[in-house]
């Protein structure tokens, strides 16, 4: 039993930090920069395509005995685009404000390479539990990343967080952190800011490994 | 709310541009802008694809509309533009199989790069017309080409500077991205 724990939950972190779709990965790039411009924004996009991966990896891995390989691309795609359409009116019906926020990009779910990709590349080939463990691990490494940009760009955009303001009336915004040219910005910086951990985990593995040959 | 066509055109190519200001279709952009000469027949192949998708999405749309049907449009867009996706493939494959082999994955990529889709649905949250629908398309390729082929040239410049190598990659490449489209917002004043 604590075994098949173990396992679940390594499938569950492979998503949040050694696969992560955001900062390891690179996909689903156009809504991460696009709907960033806020933290609750970025939230409610993240836990929507959460919403989806887990669904569609769910479905599509309980098909997978049924689905020929040649249609198999559209059919992954008529599911991804039945569930979007269910989690777009979902959301009109719960805040038509946040409705109007995130735009033409809940739609945009459905083009989102992370979702097609899973359900080709892990949700295809395993029993459904896996495969929407997996899924949920991705959808929660792909919130965190959304997140990790929509905090950077809220505070120094507008001096809030989650609308709260944090700096008192005093505080100059960056105004360029919301406008387009700060999501490009934020999301390489954040990236140099992993490769120079990476470098930095690198370099102490090396000269462990020195260390230990030399004595 | 009735623009004239002209002015959607510079809008899409311009002011809002698809890649740098409106975030559609990223992973063409950071993913094939490496050459030049494999960038701009992408720019072409995915205006193509625009065009045609927006032409069949506007007719699908009317259809949808008059029977009642509006849950149906994700569904029906996205099978419209896979198949219009497929049709480029055959043309290419037939005509320049070398153009083929060199864009590789990403030919059948386009079907969900989002700049497509994305069309597909501003011009009929928008509700433009048969023309200004074909406008915008054009105009979204347009500026999507445009955005390539700046990207690539200042990539292939770039290979030859000596750029600090934590920085390499895609940070590298989304650092520019800023700055191009930092310049981009310049043109906000001809849009409106």
């Amino acid at each position: 039993m604590s075994q098949a724990t173990a396992k679940n939950w390594d499938e569950f972190m492979e998503g949040i930090w050694k696969q992560n779709p955001t900062f390891v990965m690179i996909l689903g790039m156009c809504p991460t920069l696009a709907v960033t411009v806020s933290a609750v924004n970025a939230l409610s996009m993240g836990v929507s395509t959460a919403l989806v991966l887990i669904a569609s990896c769910g479905l599509v891995s309980m098909t997978r005995r049924f689905t020929p390989k040649e249609v198999r691309i559209a059919v992954y795609i008529v599911i991804i685009a039945t569930f979007v359409t269910a989690v777009d009116y979902a959301i009109q019906a719960i805040s038509l404000e946040l409705y109007d926020a995130l735009g033409a990009f809940i739609q945009l779910i459905v083009v989102n390479c992370i979702i097609l990709g899973r359900a080709e590349a892990h949700a295809a080939k395993v029993s459904p539990m896996p495969a929407m463990i997996n899924a949920a691990g991705m959808g929660v490494g792909f919130t965190i990343g959304l997140l990790s940009l929509g905090v950077v760009r809220e505070i120094f955009g507008a001096g809030t967080l989650f609308g709260v303001s944090l700096f008192g009336a005093s505080f100059q915004p960056w105004v360029v952190m919301v406008l387009p040219p700060g999501g490009f910005f934020v999301l390489g910086a954040w990236l140099l800011f992993f490769s120079t951990l990476e470098r930095r985990k690198q370099r102490k593995q090396r000269n462990l490994a020195e260390a230990t040959q030399n004595a | 709310m009735h623009e004239s066509a002209a002015n959607i055109f510079i809008n899409a190519l311009l002011a809002n541009n698809f890649v740098l200001a409106m975030f559609l279709g990223l992973c063409p952009f950071l993913g094939v802008s490496g050459k030049l000469e494999t960038a701009f027949p992408m720019g072409v192949a995915t205006t193509f694809v625009m065009l045609v998708a927006s032409l069949c999405a506007y007719g699908l749309n009317l259809l949808l509309t008059a029977f009642q049907l509006e849950f149906l449009r994700l569904i029906s867009y996205i099978v419209i533009i896979a198949s219009s996706v497929q049709l480029v493939e055959m043309v290419l494959k037939k005509y320049s199989p070398t153009l083929f082999r060199a864009l590789g994955i990403y030919l059948p990529l386009i079907t969900t790069n989002c700049a497509v889709l994305g069309v597909a649905l501003f011009q009929t949250a928008r509700e433009y017309d048969f023309v200004q629908s074909m406008a915008f398309s054009f105009g979204g390729g347009a500026g999507f080409t445009l955005a390539l082929v700046l990207m690539a040239s200042v990539r292939e410049r770039l290979q030859l500077s000596d750029v600090p190598s934590v920085a390499q990659g895609t940070a590298l490449s989304l650092m520019l991205a800023g700055i191009l489209s930092l310049a981009f917002m310049g043109f906000a004043g001809i849009g409106g």
